[in-house]
């Protein structure tokens, strides 16, 4: 079978984080690489989607991708008589289940995880607050990769401003079990004895928070601290498994300015983490033909012929002024979408990426790619 | 009652729907009719900056354009202002290691970061600075958590200042006439789906009210019917000819995009009619039309303006 762009990524490296701004088409594209990669590849491969929406759930026609992943029957996957060579499992990131599930490996014992399930502050941190996502995502990717149970692994990320945050969340988790903050949060309650670093911290502190939610706070940390060596010595395995030469990052965009300023953003971020960047994709871009220079020569003159055209054309049972209206709608169409084209040209040019990197150009679809068809269809040109 | 009677709008919706344009689109039309409008960036990507082609912003507001003052969020500053105003904490620069430690302190204590820039804006509400103010909030996901965030830490912290703070934000909040979400969204797929879950998610987890959904993007009705068969005719095989013959062998990548707008145009008509099903029915809805222009910074953000002028 033919390999684009991405297939040579997606042969060489084990785990593919596909990232870029909100509204761009990760999801799509990551499931359509996860559909090339079954099928060119062989093996299994899984796609997981990070997002708090049930996107890949609605791509791939699943109404329930949890926690567990779901193997796409494999005669979904057969295209044209051809069967994939290998198996494709979907499963989507749940934060809260992640979360509990660290607790319980990393507890010292029954209490204290008990403990830490019930306390109303974690409940907090890893439900109703959205930074924990980025964190526990790179966790579970880590996780799925060690167990080596997937051949390839497709992660497909949260938008751009909290896709820089994952990227450093295990060094900030790391960062964070060891920081003084902690330390002077649970003084009070370790010992009687204050230190003078921590007494004007704490009269602040005080005053902001209140006594209780304090004494809450600190609680929640004490119980956290219990784990706190074996959540070090994850975040360091984590952040090493974003740097491994098996791990590779795709960036999508679409060809809007804002999009592209931050894919940018995104490349630029990546490299000064010295990650290891694959591949770019624009999604949705306009077709070629927009910017061809007889195309738009072409409905110029149809536009400014248009009666002439309309009463040589004789279609007799429409009135010569409505055909030419509808021959100028045409040209004046064309003309609109090649402005939209040659801006996306002149965006898309502005773009710097380091040498070697792919990039593919997915053509805007006229529905959205929300059926296993397109999907299949799309897997193809990249 | 329409969408600028209020005093706090959130504009929000999934990434890439142009929520940055319209909450700036929406902020110059306020400052055109004669509200004094603040504009606040949260996510500090600079797309407001960019909007009105400013320079960089900064936590203090500037004025972009006539009664327009426009602002970045930075929670540290917001921290530093909510001590000082309304904490009467004196001598700020001592708190040195509240500050460095805040990165750490906002991550753990739950909602910290969230309260400080709902505080923030609220704050400016209540404080009569503005007529308006238009937040240019997180997206899809995000924005349910930071609106939520005061009522979450209300019922977390039972005794104190910071209950005492949450209760007056909470009393803007909950006021349908005083503060309302904006989501924008195009009408695709999956923006469609997000836009209703949202509203849904918005309506359930938090008290903040639906002021209206924005649909950006909206491409202009091509044909008519009857218009739509003439132009399958003029595709037929004769009538490409004699348009060829006249206007060069290229006339058929016109008709190519003719008809990809066209079936464009049909599949977002059907995503807005499932997004008008899916909201609740009395929701306001905007249309701002797909600009084609090559216009950006403050042309695009005029012409933005006045298409929603011209809407509400």
């Amino acid at each position: 079978m033919s390999s684009g762009q991405l297939g040579q990524l997606l042969a060489s490296k084990e785990v593919i984080i596909v990232c870029g701004p909100g509204g761009v088409g990760k999801t799509t594209v990551s499931a359509a690489a996860g559909i090339k990669a079954a099928h060119e590849l062989g093996g299994r491969i899984l796609v997981l989607t990070v997002d708090p929406a049930r996107r890949l759930a609605t791509a791939l026609g699943l109404d329930q991708v949890g926690n567990e992943a779901t193997q796409i029957d494999p005669e979904r996957l057969t295209i044209d008589g051809i069967e994939a060579r290998g198996e494709l499992w979907v499963a989507q990131l749940d934060t809260k289940a992640s979360w509990d599930d660290l607790v319980r490996q990393h507890a010292p014992d029954a209490a204290t995880r008990d403990a830490i399930l019930a306390n109303t502050l974690y409940e907090n941190v890893t439900a109703k607050f959205v930074q924990s996502h980025d964190y526990i995502a790179m966790e579970r990717l880590h996780d799925l990769h060690a167990s080596g149970d997937y051949d390839l692994i497709i992660i497909d990320t949260p938008p751009s401003r909290h896709a820089v945050d994952f990227l450093d969340a295990p060094e900030r988790m790391a960062e964070f079990f060891s920081s003084r903050l902690l330390r002077w949060l649970t003084v009070p309650y370790r010992s009687k004895l204050f230190t003078a670093a921590s007494k004007p911290f704490y009269s602040v502190a005080d005053r902001v928070l209140g006594q209780q939610f304090l004494r809450e706070i600190a609680d929640f940390f004490l119980l956290f601290q219990t784990m706190y060596k074996g959540f070090v010595e994850r975040a360091t395995e984590v952040q090493r498994t974003l740097r491994d030469d098996r791990t590779s990052f795709v960036v999508v965009s679409t060809l809007e300015a804002a999009s592209v300023n931050e894919c940018q953003y995104f490349m630029d971020a990546l490299d000064e983490r010295d990650l290891h960047l694959g591949g770019v994709v624009f999604n949705r871009a306009l077709p070629k033909y927009f910017t061809s220079r007889p195309a738009s020569t072409a409905a110029r003159k149809l536009d400014r012929h248009c009666e002439s055209l309309a009463a040589e054309l004789a279609l007799g049972d429409y009135a010569p002024e409505m055909v030419a209206r509808v021959i100028s709608d045409v040209a004046t169409g064309f003309l609109d979408f090649s402005l939209a084209a040659t801006r996306q040209a002149e965006t898309k040019a502005r773009l710097v990426s380091a040498p070697g990197v792919g990039v593919t150009t997915l053509a805007l679809l006229a529905a959205d790619a929300s059926d296993f068809e397109t999907l299949t269809t799309i897997s193809r040109s990249l | 009652m329409t969408l600028l009677d209020r005093r706090l709008i959130f504009v929000t919706g999934k990434g890439g729907v142009g929520k940055t344009s319209v909450a700036a689109g929406l902020a110059l039309m306020a400052a055109s009719r004669g509200q004094r409008t603040l504009l606040c960036d949260v996510d500090a990507k600079g797309g407001v900056a960019a909007a009105f082609e400013s320079g960089p912003l900064r936590f203090k507001p500037q004025e972009v354009s006539p009664n327009l003052f426009a602002m970045v969020m930075d929670t540290e500053e917001s921290l530093n202002e909510y001590l000082r105003i309304q904490l009467r904490v004196p001598f700020v620069p001592r708190l040195g290691p509240l500050a460095r430690s805040f990165d750490f302190v906002a991550s753990a204590a739950p909602g910290v970061r969230e309260i400080l820039v709902v505080g923030k804006l609220a704050h400016e509400v209540r404080q009569n600075n503005y007529d308006l103010v238009v937040v240019d909030a997180p997206a899809t996901g995000h924005v349910v958590g930071q609106l939520a965030s005061p009522a979450a830490i209300h019922d977390l912290v039972r005794v104190g200042p910071v209950r005492d703070q949450t209760a007056w934000m909470l009393d803007i909040l909950r006021n349908p006439s005083v503060t309302g979400t904006a989501i924008v969204a195009v009408p695709e797929e999956m923006p469609v789906t997000e836009t209703i879950e949202l509203g849904e998610r918005l309506q359930e987890e938090t008290e903040v009210a639906l002021a209206g959904v924005i649909v950006n993007r909206v491409l202009p009705e091509l044909f008519s019917r009857r218009e739509e068969l003439v132009f399958d005719r003029l595709g037929t095989t004769k009538a490409m000819e004699l348009l060829c013959a006249d206007a060069g062998a290229a006339t058929e990548k016109v008709f190519a995009g003719a008809e990809l707008a066209v079936r464009l145009r049909r599949s977002r008509a059907a995503h807005i009619a499932r997004l008008r099903d899916g909201l609740p029915p009395a929701t306001p809805m905007l249309f701002v039309p797909e600009l084609f222009t090559r216009a950006s910074g403050i042309r695009a953000t005029r012409m933005l303006a006045e298409a929603l002028e011209d809407e509400l």
